[in-house]
């Protein structure tokens, strides 16, 4: 598994693998690849247009960060063999529960933020009691909780304020104390000094075109570590595996399968909170259609990431690269000057082929014999 | 190594399970020592496998008491029943094909080094121990990162029994592990199962092939119809004997009367091993 055990282990028994064996059986081989064939592309198609300028990348980033927060806890939840639908429609009702007390009550907006996670430990958990009470799909009950979600949002939004926009955020969270590590920027200051090297674009007034590093892109990376440590490194990363590989087999040892998975939907739909405190931090309104398809944004970045739908087997590391695959995509075809419409298509074939690639993989590495 | 003890460590005392109106047992008694074989025979639906379900703490008994070193305990889960000692291996819901040799055998019990938010999984010795305890029982394993999907079906069962042995099963129960191999595969079980029995474990052997059964257990417990026809030692009965209880029940009452005489020798001649245990039923 981890590097440190690989070099440690020298028995005369165990025959040095290939590292083409080793790495083929790592799930993130597929998105790598992918990675590869992205960047190549795009650097030669596109590479004089603006888009590996560093204003450019950071846009890039961020679009990728908007799926790679979401796609994080969703690669968790999938390799634990449940799906969350429901997320999309989280962050337009996460966006509104902070939206509401702050412009209409006057609530101060770090109590308006901690609600909203509030409300998404509860919705999690009741997606997740759901799903595992009555042995349905978390499909098909996520399914319902998106459409109950929605419509909440914009019914509750639209008696509170009679529109489906709440606007006016933005001065609430001047001097709040939390909203900082949820919007703005890291390392102005590095940008700014590149900035006065000549490294970087700069504006008129002497600042760079691109000023830091962006919250979500930081967030981003966060939960992919986090993800990352919890699989590889912790005993509930392995009762993560054992839950969606086969449940029985866990139970019968002893894995807690049902903690287990109710955690893992309050973290998706934490994860979609998340999101929606940036976006409505950085758009200073909340819309109460924000979030629609992100749901399967983030099951796309997943899957292109190597987990299988099946649950059992995936990597968060592998999401990360399937949500830089998919914002890079994005902005590339924006850049070629490709009609934008031909993303989704593009996308569509993606997840296409990824998903016949890790079917093809996984047989390869799991029955061979 | 082998200790046979004389009195059982884990028993079932005239133990009872209905599902609704379904008797899937009736007032079993059976019992297995440290250190011996315990082989369960019967036809299809004769309970065996609802049996071991409780032993396994999968079911609970509808009436009846199940005792660990003669102590009346209950099995509330099948952790419950692993933390008592009691370890179960069957055939496919052992192991997750998708998950590494180590992943699988540390499952639900993983060791982790450092503590706090440091506090991580301990690759070296779970790759290390996974790999020695497999190899203690006889199998060398390439990787033990390698997916458990990979390995033959008997390196699977190997792999379950090693785990039980290393965690500190007492009593060992295999649910036809032999049925789904081929004549090889099957032969290294049988070997793993001798070598468990050697370390001192008491092994419950479901099969419904007597070649498997007949060469390696000490005693054997034929269920019938929900009930038990009793347990008798390998020396009590013969290899024919144990097939024709294999068969089904058609021969059962004429089998009645001979095993009345098999008793009746037995009587004749004491031997150190137990005395027939017959049911009151059929
Ligand atoms: N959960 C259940 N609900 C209702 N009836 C059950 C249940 N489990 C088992 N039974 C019934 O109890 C009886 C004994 O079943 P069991 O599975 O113990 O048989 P078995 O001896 O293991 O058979 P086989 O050799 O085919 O594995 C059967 O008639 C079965 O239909
Ligand atoms: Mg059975």
């Amino acid at each position: 598994m981890s590097a440190v055990a690989h070099s440690k282990m020298s028995d005369e028994r165990v025959r040095a693998i290939p590292t083409w064996r080793f790495l083929l059986g790592r799930p993130e081989l597929g998105a790598v690849a992918g990675t590869i064939l992205v960047f190549g592309f795009f650097l030669t198609f596109a590479g004089d247009s603006g888009m590996f300028s560093a204003k450019g990348i950071i846009t890039f980033l961020d679009v990728s960060a908007q799926v790679g927060i979401l796609a994080a806890a969703v690669a968790l939840l999938m390799i634990a063999g449940e799906f969350d639908l429901s997320i999309g429609s989280m962050i337009g009702f996460a966006g509104i529960v902070i939206a509401i007390p702050a412009v209409e009550w006057g609530w101060p907006l770090w109590s308006c933020i901690l609600l909203a996670f509030l409300v998404a430990l509860v919705i999690g958990f009741i997606n997740g009691y759901l799903t595992i009470s009555t042995g349905l799909p978390s499909f098909i009950v996520t399914l319902a909780s998106m459409f109950i979600l929605r419509g909440l949002t914009l019914a509750l939004t639209r008696a509170a304020t009679n529109r489906t926009v709440v606007s006016g955020i933005g001065d609430y969270a001047k001097d709040d104390w939390l909203a900082p590590i949820f919007s703005g920027y890291v390392l102005k200051d590095l940008f700014q000094c590149m900035g006065s090297l000549g490294w970087l674009q700069m504006r008129t007034d002497g600042t760079p075109l691109a000023p830091g590093i962006p919250m979500a892109v930081v967030w981003w990376m966060l939960l992919t570590l986090l993800g990352t440590w919890i699989l590889m490194k912790t005993r509930f990363g392995n009762w993560i595996f054992a839950s969606g590989g086969d449940p029985v087999a866990a139970r019968n040892v002893g894995v807690p399968v049902t903690r287990v998975k109710i955690l893992l939907f309050i973290g998706t739909a934490f994860a979609a909170t998340l999101l929606a405190v940036i976006q409505v931090l950085e758009a200073g309104s909340a819309d109460t259609l924000r979030g629609q398809l992100k749901e399967f944004e983030a099951i796309i970045a997943v899957v292109v990431g190597g987990t299988l739908l099946t649950g059992g087997y995936g990597s968060a590391i592998g999401a990360a690269l399937g949500a830089l695959i998919f914002g890079t995509v994005q902005m590339g075809i924006f850049f070629t000057g490709v009609d934008t419409d031909w993303f989704k298509v593009f996308m569509g074939a993606m997840v296409l082929i990824a998903v016949l690639f890790n079917t093809y993989v996984r047989r390869k590495v799991t029955y061979s014999r | 190594m082998a200790m046979t003890e004389t009195s059982d460590f884990l028993e079932l005392a005239q133990v009872s399970k209905f599902f609704g109106s379904v008797i899937a047992l009736k007032e079993v008694s059976f019992g297995v020592r440290p250190g011996e074989i315990h082989c369960l025979l019967g036809d299809n639906g004769a309970g065996k496998s609802t049996l071991i379900k409780l032993l396994s703490g999968v079911f609970q008994p509808t009436a009846g008491e199940i005792r660990i070193a003669g102590k009346a305990v209950t099995l509330a889960s099948p952790r419950n029943a692993l933390d008592q000692g009691i370890a179960t291996v069957y055939q496919d819901l052992a192991t997750v094909p998708l998950m590494s040799i180590a992943r699988n055998f540390f499952m639900g019990r993983e060791k982790t080094k450092g503590r706090g938010v440091l506090r991580r999984l301990d690759w070296d010795f779970m790759n290390r121990t996974a790999r020695d305890e497999m190899s203690k029982m006889g199998i060398d394993i390439r990787d033990p990162r390698q997916a458990v999907g990979t390995l033959s079906g008997g390196e699977r069962q190997c792999l379950a029994i090693a785990r039980a042995v290393h965690f500190g099963a007492r009593i060992l129960i295999l649910d036809e592990p032999t049925s789904a191999l081929g004549v090889h595969q099957a032969s290294v079980v049988l070997r793993l199962i001798a070598r468990a029995k050697a370390r001192g474990l008491g092994v419950i052997f479901i099969t419904h092939n007597v070649h498997h059964a007949y060469p390696i257990a000490d005693r054997f417990t034929l269920l019938n119809r929900a009930k038990s026809l009793g347990t008798f030692a390998k020396a009590e009965i013969s290899r024919e004997k144990v097939t024709d209880m294999m068969a089904g029940g058609k021969e059962l009452v004429d089998l009645e009367a001979e095993l009345e005489a098999i008793a009746a020798s037995e009587t004749a001649q004491p031997t150190a091993e137990p005395r027939l245990k017959r049911a009151a039923g059929v």
